[in-house]
């Protein structure tokens, strides 16, 4: 498949180079770890019976589960004892509860952890369980429980699945670094997913801007006749689920409905990692690749960190942070989070820590809107921003609502392109929050 | 941690360009057909057009109780427009008092940037042409004389009452006419870098100026269909009046059915209406249809069409 | 000739339409009362709401139907009661209007600041995100949500960070009032007499100090100074009951944040401003 393209999206500075080249390092055990029960989207865990203050874990020992099935099971990272089970500051700016864990330092694993057996011996049922129990969640920042998308309704087959391999957002290469890295293990992971799904074609898909990474994995997939290599153009949000399958599959999802109802899954290549680490060495989801990086971090990285250091920890580990940082992100700069402070940890799903100075972006106050329709342009879903902010502005959420406020994945590129620098993105999401509670009474 | 951070909801990132940008780079694009104005008209075009611009500003910066004179360039730029649409010598006040209606009334009575209906500098000729026709229309266009810069103005009928001007002097603009309209070559140079830059898009311009030339070539075949594009202000009128952002439709479609309106008005008035001229009055009255366009028009979202299929 | 033609025909048309006006009038008339349109005209015409009724329309209706009281309208005043007893007759039962009162004196100097806001200027998003840039969770967060709905033009947005209630344009709708999030502005009736505790924070006093340094701390020092007991702890907040005090200022002296001031010298925005100064000189 040629490089093709979506409409919409913008092109903001990738400024990816400042860590593409840097091979993933792991970083030092941290000092504490704090895992927050809430990692994912769906129900929050509950420590398990026996994980209370005081008690010892191992490394990879589960440490909390929820009933609910869209919800994934948490491990400890480290082997040590527990500190505190209480609420703590977490990435997605509020308190939520969390066990904190101080490290014993000898990080022993627990004897659970061994290889799930060979892939021909394991059925699909056998896959899906090592998946959740491995507490695997979609790594590319969403966290969407793995398992979960690998249980389709039985009336939606899925027969394509899309590996996303994009990383549209700026600044961050930890996509870019495991790709080159590990080509062979996502190979394995995809062809486990697959398998699960009883899929017969995969598509990954790599924006052109990653090359080398489209080099490796087009060599590990030699003889693969069913995965193909989809160069995408380099844009933003390519990454976006409904784009990527669009330009990888040529299909196009409903509104309103998800990627199985035309057939297709998409996974994260982190995500394929991660599951095929569950099934091979048995190791549940406790570490992941983040980048370090913007111009407010003294050295940046792309580094393998324990799930609940703290960034503070991972800053110091890149030798800090300047003092003119105007703003701590954690996840990438379209779509990420800002922090008010640097004493959270990090969770399945944070693929980037950033530190941005003036270098990298600037305040402006907001004019009014000149309706240069640059918003419009830049929706890829070919929404009206400024008309939803408009009314969100006024309250009048039910005009909102038919400029169809409730389809807006929050990408940012209204944001990102308006010359009257208004915050839409900001006024669309206290739309989509009205709208939601008026329709909840 | 002692330093407090900046927090913001994503996106994080907003592009280097800004309301300031946009106006400078338009202004960059009407050089060329500034330029030419001057050349072709000598220093009374430039008197105008210096006149037109600042009280242009003046008027803004008084109405905004702000000292900085520039702004944000969007005033600056309406008294540009404004004096590239008059003729090259009108007396000093009616050039000021055009300034000062485009500004006060045609803007800011409307609650100021990205409120106006109307095309600001199209709103001050509108009035200046109703009011003091004699200084606008009629026996005041100069005869063009490129490089003679303190010539004499002698006067001379314009391109659209007299239809016997060759296309190639329409083309480079040596004819009578307003001081910025004359040269379609300076003004699609400047089209080309707002297209560029991404500040126009083909649609409003493609649509205008097609239909100008299929109603001309209906009327009088291939060579009229260009003398009517080539001829008073249809160039700059499609590039960069219709164009305006804040007057002009917001969705794909609005703007083809903006720019098809606006060259069929046009040509309604030129072939058939009393005025020999009629882009200015196609592009107020289209600009009045600019919200209804929109609204109409809307785009369907991302997967709307396979949904309506199933 | 032309002329004549032209002046006739719209002549006629004028004619012509005027009579159809003429006859629609009477066919289509509806009864109203006089009354209502002399009470509307004595009525300040703001449509502020602050009657309950929609608009100065309806409420001059529910006066002259006796479904509405006279002083019903806030604004009006003195002035409109009277009026309005002169055109229904009857006896003239007049009010005062309240005058709006911020319950927040932690200024951008005295009050700190957890984080930089960016993003939309309101201040209940602003509040509603990440619970406020501010440390205190209660203070006012300056972004003037009240100064917008105010319809008198009563109220600015200070240098300090804080809304200026101009009294003497101040009808006491209550706009301001039901406007802010926080619910920081209360109505009290006009008066420079008595002492009020000018802070909303629930928090802890620990939390407070941190947060503000002229928070209410619930130290309860005040409580225990009054002579008359007008003043309770209503949660972590010390109130004082205007009707009970008596104007004596012992609960100033006493209040260690110095949250306590006499309503004639709540702190206005020279002062903070001048404050803010002498701190920087004094650091300097």
């Amino acid at each position: 498949m040629g490089s093709t393209v979506f409409k919409g999206g913008v092109h903001p500075d990738y400024n990816k180079e400042i860590t593409a080249t840097m091979a993933v390092s792991p970083m030092k055990p941290p000092s504490k770890v704090v895992i927050p029960l809430q990692q994912h989207i769906g129900a929050p865990c509950e420590p398990l019976e026996g994980i209370e203050v005081g008690s010892e874990v191992k490394r990879g020992q589960k440490i909390a589960d929820s009933t609910g099935f869209v919800s994934a099971p948490i491990h400890s990272s480290v082997s040590g004892k527990i500190l505190a089970i209480g609420p703590y500051n977490h990435p997605l700016g509020s308190v939520l509860p969390a066990i904190t864990i101080e490290p014993d330092g000898e990080d022993r694993w627990d004897e659970s952890i061994k290889p799930g057996g060979d892939m021909e011996n394991l059925s699909a049922a056998d896959i899906r369980n090592i998946v959740r129990e491995a507490g695997i969640v979609g790594m590319g920042g969403a966290t969407f429980p793995a398992h979960v998308k690998l249980t389709p309704p039985a009336e939606k087959p899925i027969d394509v699945v899309v590996i996303n391999g994009a990383e549209c957002e700026p600044y961050l290469t930890a996509d870019h670094r495991v790709m080159l890295e590990q080509p062979e293990e996502i190979v394995f992971g995809l062809k486990a997913i697959m398998k699960v799904l009883n899929a017969d074609k995969a598509v990954i898909g790599i924006e052109d801007n990653k090359a080398d990474a489209i080099r490796v994995l087009e060599k590990a997939i030699e003889g693969e006749e069913n995965i193909s290599i989809a160069h995408l153009h380099t844009k933003y949000p390519q990454g976006a689920e409904k784009m990527l399958i669009q330009v990888t599959t040529g299909r196009v999802v409903p509104a309103g409905g998800l990627p199985m109802d035309v057939g297709v899954v998409n996974f994260n290549v982190g995500t394929a990692i991660a599951i095929n680490d569950a099934i091979r060495e048995g190791k549940p989801l406790t570490e992941r690749v983040v980048t370090v990086t913007g111009s407010g971090i003294n050295r940046p990285a792309n580094l393998l960190v324990r799930v609940g250091t703290l960034v503070s920890e991972v800053i110091e580990a890149c030798g800090g942070m300047k003092e003119s940082t105007m703003k701590l992100i954690v996840g990438g700069p379209m779509m990420g989070k800002a922090q008010v402070n640097d004493d959270i940890p990090v969770i399945k799903g944070t693929s980037g820590i950033l530190a941005l100075t003036d270098q990298d972006m600037y305040l402006a106050e907001s004019s009014p809107c000149i309706r240069c329709a640059k918003c419009l342009d830049g929706c890829p879903m070919f929404l009206s921003p400024t008309g939803i902010a408009q009314f969100a502005e006024f309250e009048k959420y039910g005009d909102a609502e038919k400029l169809h406020a409730m389809d807006c994945f929050e990408c940012g590129c209204c944001s990102y392109v308006c010359p009257s620098k208004i915050p839409l993105t900001q006024w669309i999401r206290i739309a989509k929050a009205e709208i939601t509670k008026a329709k909840k009474k | 941690m002692d330093r407090k951070l900046v927090v913001s909801t994503s996106p994080h990132l907003k592009s280097p360009e800004d309301i300031q940008s946009i106006m400078t780079d338009v202004m960059v694009a009407l050089f060329p057909a500034t330029l030419m104005g001057v050349l072709i008209f000598g220093y009374q075009a430039l008197v105008t057009i210096i006149l037109a611009v600042v009280a242009a500003m003046v008027t803004e910066a008084i109405i905004l109780r702000k000292g900085n004179l520039f702004g944000d360039g969007s005033a600056a730029l309406t008294g540009l427009f404004l004096a590239l649409v008059l003729p090259p010598s009108p007396p000093w006040w009616v050039v000021v008092i055009g300034s000062v209606v485009a500004i006060a009334v045609g803007k800011h009575l409307f609650g100021g940037i990205g409120n106006n209906i109307f095309n600001p500098a199209l709103v001050g000729r509108a009035v200046l042409v109703v009011s003091w026709g004699a200084h606008i229309a009629g026996d005041v266009w100069v005869r063009p004389q490129p490089f003679a810069f303190m010539a004499d103005t002698v006067t001379q009928a314009t391109a659209l009452s007299t239809y016997d001007f060759s296309l190639w002097d329409l083309f480079i603009g040596t004819v009578p006419g307003s001081i910025g309209e004359t040269s379609a070559l300076a003004l699609l140079l400047g089209g080309l870098w707002l297209l560029y830059r991404g500040h126009i898009e083909w649609r409003i311009p493609g649509a205008f100026i097609g239909i100008v030339f299929i109603m001309g070539l209906i009327d009088g075949g291939f060579g009229m269909g260009l003398y009517h594009v080539l001829a008073g202000g249809v160039m700059i009128g499609a590039l960069f009046m219709a164009t305006d952002m804040v007057t002009s439709p917001v969705t794909p479609v609005g703007r083809l059915i903006f720019g098809f309106g606006c060259g069929l008005i046009t040509m309604i008035i030129r072939l058939f209406g009393a005025y020999p001229e009629g882009v200015m009055f196609a592009i107020l009255l289209m600009n009045s249809l600019t919200p209804i366009i929109d609204n109409l028009t809307l785009p369907k979202k991302f997967g709307e069409v396979k949904r309506s299929d199933a | 000739m032309l002329i004549v033609y032209a002046i006739l025909a719209l002549g006629l048309m004028g004619l012509l339409f005027g009579l159809m006006l003429a006859v629609a009038a009477r066919i289509f008339a509806v009864e109203v009362d006089p009354r209502v349109e002399a009470v509307k005209d004595a009525v300040p015409g703001a449509n502020c709401g602050a009657c309950g009724y929609a608009g100065c329309a309806k409420f001059a209706e529910a006066v002259v139907s006796g479904e509405a009281k006279a002083n019903d309208c806030i604004p009006g005043g003195e002035e409109t009661v009277k009026a309005i007893a002169e055109i229904l007759g009857g006896d003239i039962e007049t009010s005062v209007s309240p005058v709006a009162t911020l319950f927040c004196i932690g200024d951008c100097f005295k009050a700190s600041d957890r984080f930089v806001y960016d993003g939309v200027q309101d201040c209940a998003v602003a509040g509603e995100f990440n619970d406020g840039f501010k440390n205190c969770s209660y203070g006012c967060l300056g972004y003037g949500n009240c100064v917008k709905v105010c319809l008198f033009d009563a109220i600015y947005m200070g240098k300090h960070g804080l809304p200026v209630v101009d009294e003497e344009k101040c009808t006491g709708c209550g706009l301001c009032a039901s406007a802010c999030p926080r619910e920081l502005i209360q109505m009290l009736p006009p008066g420079e007499e008595g002492y009020l505790v000018l802070c909303s924070s629930q928090d802890r006093g620990k939390t407070v100090s941190r947060a503000c340094e002229v928070g209410c701390i619930a130290c309860k020092a005040c409580v225990k100074v009054c002579p008359v007991e007008a003043i309770e702890m209503d949660g972590k907040l010390a109130v004082i009951d205007l009707e009970k005090c008596t104007d004596c200022g012992d609960c100033k002296e006493k209040c260690p944040p110095g949250t306590i001031h006499r309503r004639s010298a709540i702190p206005s925005e020279a002062d903070a401003l001048a404050a803010a100064a002498e701190k920087t000189a004094e650091s300097a």
